[in-house]
Parts: structure tokens; C-alpha cells; sequence
């Protein structure tokens, strides 16, 4: 009996472990995110750009603006600026739609799924200017704040960027 | 003196701005006349008994509008009877975004066997008028004293991938609030959708 139940806490603590092990496999690649844990990323006091973008797989106007974001990500490598590209898709896409597009895509960008569906919950606090629309990139530094709900190009987040750094 | 010029320029200018981000709560909406899947033109005048409408900009194309299609016809059963049908309606140019082109929009509407119009916003006159920014974008029309008054912008619910887990209907609370004589609350929400094209 008593070893009977032993094994049984050792199968359940293996799984466990594997269970954590694959969901930590997951989330070097892509981390997934409610609002909370994401909101940090919205106010980092020091004097980095942060130029977080608001994007999905299925939205096209965004799709025709990434390699804009990550030129900027590769050409202010060694500058202090960070880019994340902040996925919308719906959490049951993870897999099937965010994975295999960003492995294709090769994007080099830091990414992160946000997967808090109770949007009006969290937009204003990104930005009270925000509608809800994406593309949506937020840019800023410290308290230098500016938000665009618009489809970028590279040579407009560089003149901002520049603005800012 | 230059400086007050100036000064009054940028507030006119921003005033201007201001006025063509559309309709808030409260304001006068104008009718249309747009054409249906049918093929007919439909505006909210063809409504006489019509107590108000639940106007969504949507399309066939987007994500978001397309996990609301099924909240969207259930909207319509619950309240036409009551004096609030829905009139939805396809704001984006088919040049950029071909699968919301008025032929795909016939499709749709039979496949899902819409019970409501489904218009298409030709030329994209409508949508700025009253600042529709996304899709699917709710504006609630209430007819008072003749008129059409803006009572609620924005979301359906706040679970755009599971209706049942929505734990707050906005527009079904909206609709049940002006049946009963009152005003809705909140009057204004927002949530991720595909921009307007």
C-alpha cells in the first residue's frame, strides 16, 4: 500500500515536471501573457525605447508592417532601444497560427502573446487614445510617451525612435 | 496678438479633429441608405415601429468579426421582437480587402443564414459619419421624439472567444436597460478589432 501510493506521488511529480518542462520549452519561444503581467512591460523607468507593436497573424496591414519592426530591431541593436511585438491572436491560435508564423517568418523581434480576452479591461491603459484597432504601436521612453494607431513604416518609427533616444 | 491667432488656429484645428472622430453618446446619428444582400436599399426610416437599432459595423473577413457572427444573429432574434433590430454593416473596400467585396458579403449572410441586413457601405461614406474604427464595432440607436440618439459605442461582450464566458454582455444590457426606460451602463466600452479598411 504504502508503496503503492509512493509510486503514485512519483508518477504524478514526474509528470509534473514534464508538464513544466514543455511549458517551459513553450514560453522561451513565446511567452503568454494577461494583461497584468504584461502591463509592466508598458512602464519601464530607465532610458531605453521601448517600441511595443500591436499585431496578429491574421491582420494584414500588420503582416505588411513587421519587417518594418524588425529592421529597426537589427539596425538599433547595439542602441538602446527594444522592440516587442505584441501578438493578438486568439489563445486557442497559439499553436496552430502564432508558432508556425513565426518560425516562417524568422522573426528576430522580441514577441509576447497577450491572451487577456477582456479587452475594454486593459486599452485605455495602454493608451486612453487607443480604440481597439490594430495595428497599434505604443513608442516610448520613461514618461515620453507616444501612440500611433496606424500602419508604420520604417522610415517613420526611425524619425520617432530618434526622437526619443 | 501672432500667438493668440495661433494659438485659436490649433484649437479650431483641434476641434475640427475632435468632430470628425464621429459620434459619442448622446449625439444625433443621421440615417443612410445602403444596399442590403438582397439587393434592396435600407434605412432606418423603412422602420417605422422600430424602437431603435443595434447598428454593427462588421465584415466577413476579420477574425474578431467572424467569432461575434453567431452573438450577432442571437442579438437579432432576442430583440427584434422587442423594437430593436440589428443592421449590420460592411465598412471596408473590397480594393484592399476582397474577401468583404458585396459578392462574398452574399455568401456569407446565406451561409450563416443572417436574419438581419447586411449592408455594404459603398464608396465608405457611412463609417467615418459616425467613427466606427474597428471591426465589430456596436453603435445602439435610440429613436427619441423623432430622432435618432446614440446610446451605447462599442464591444458586444468581453470575451470575444467564448460567448458563454462573457461575464458582461454590454450590448444585449444595453438594449434590456432602454427597454426599460433607462440609459445604459456603461455607455462605452472598446475592444480589439480589425481596423476599418
Amino acid at each position: 500500500m504504502f508503496h503503492k501510493s509512493c509510486i503514485l506521488i512519483l508518477i504524478v511529480l514526474l509528470s509534473a515536471c514534464m508538464i513544466s518542462a514543455c511549458s517551459g520549452e513553450k514560453s522561451r519561444q513565446i511567452p503568454q501573457m494577461n494583461f497584468q503581467e504584461f502591463e509592466t512591460l508598458l512602464h519601464q523607468q530607465n532610458d531605453t525605447v521601448y517600441v511595443i507593436n500591436f499585431w496578429a497573424t491574421w491582420c494584414k496591414p500588420c503582416i505588411e508592417e513587421l519587417p518594418a519592426f524588425e529592421q529597426l530591431n537589427t539596425e538599433y541593436e547595439d542602441q538602446k532601444v527594444s522592440v516587442i511585438l505584441v501578438s493578438l491572436d486568439f489563445p486557442n491560435k497559439y499553436e496552430q497560427l502564432l508558432l508556425p508564423f513565426v518560425k516562417e517568418k524568422n522573426l528576430q523581434s522580441q514577441i509576447i502573446h497577450l491572451t487577456d480576452v477582456d479587452a475594454n479591461a486593459w486599452i485605455d491603459k495602454v493608451s486612453p487614445e487607443w480604440s481597439g484597432a490594430i495595428p497599434a504601436t505604443l513608442i516610448y521612453k520613461g514618461n515620453d510617451r507616444g501612440f500611433y494607431e496606424s500602419q508604420m513604416n520604417f522610415e517613420k518609427l526611425k524619425s520617432i525612435v530618434k526622437t526619443k533616444l | 496678438m501672432k500667438k493668440l491667432t495661433l494659438l485659436t488656429t490649433v484649437i479650431l484645428l483641434a476641434g475640427l479633429t475632435f468632430a470628425q472622430t464621429g459620434y459619442k453618446v448622446g449625439d444625433k446619428a443621421s440615417d443612410f441608405e445602403l444596399k442590403n444582400v438582397d439587393g434592396k436599399m435600407v434605412s432606418m426610416a423603412d422602420y417605422p415601429d422600430a424602437k431603435g437599432f443595434i447598428l454593427i459595423f462588421t465584415c466577413n473577413h476579420c477574425p474578431y468579426s467572424k467569432a461575434y457572427e453567431d452573438r450577432i444573429i442571437e442579438l437579432d432574434n432576442t430583440f427584434k421582437s422587442k423594437g430593436y433590430p440589428v443592421i449590420a454593416i460592411n465598412p471596408n473596400d473590397p480594393a484592399i480587402q476582397p474577401e468583404d467585396s458585396f459578392e462574398e458579403m452574399k455568401i456569407r449572410a446565406k451561409e450563416k443564414g443572417f436574419t438581419f441586413p447586411y449592408l455594404f457601405d459603398d464608396g465608405q461614406k457611412v463609417f467615418p459619419v459616425y467613427g466606427a474604427s474597428r471591426t465589430p464595432h456596436v453603435f445602439i440607436v435610440n429613436k427619441e421624439h423623432g430622432e435618432y440618439i446614440i446610446r451605447y459605442i462599442g464591444a458586444i461582450d468581453n470575451n470575444h472567444t467564448d460567448a458563454e464566458a462573457a461575464d458582461k454582455r454590454y450590448v444585449q444590457d444595453a438594449v434590456n436597460a432602454l427597454i426599460e426606460g433607462g440609459v445604459p451602463n456603461p455607455e462605452f466600452t472598446k475592444a480589439i478589432g480589425c481596423s476599418i479598411k
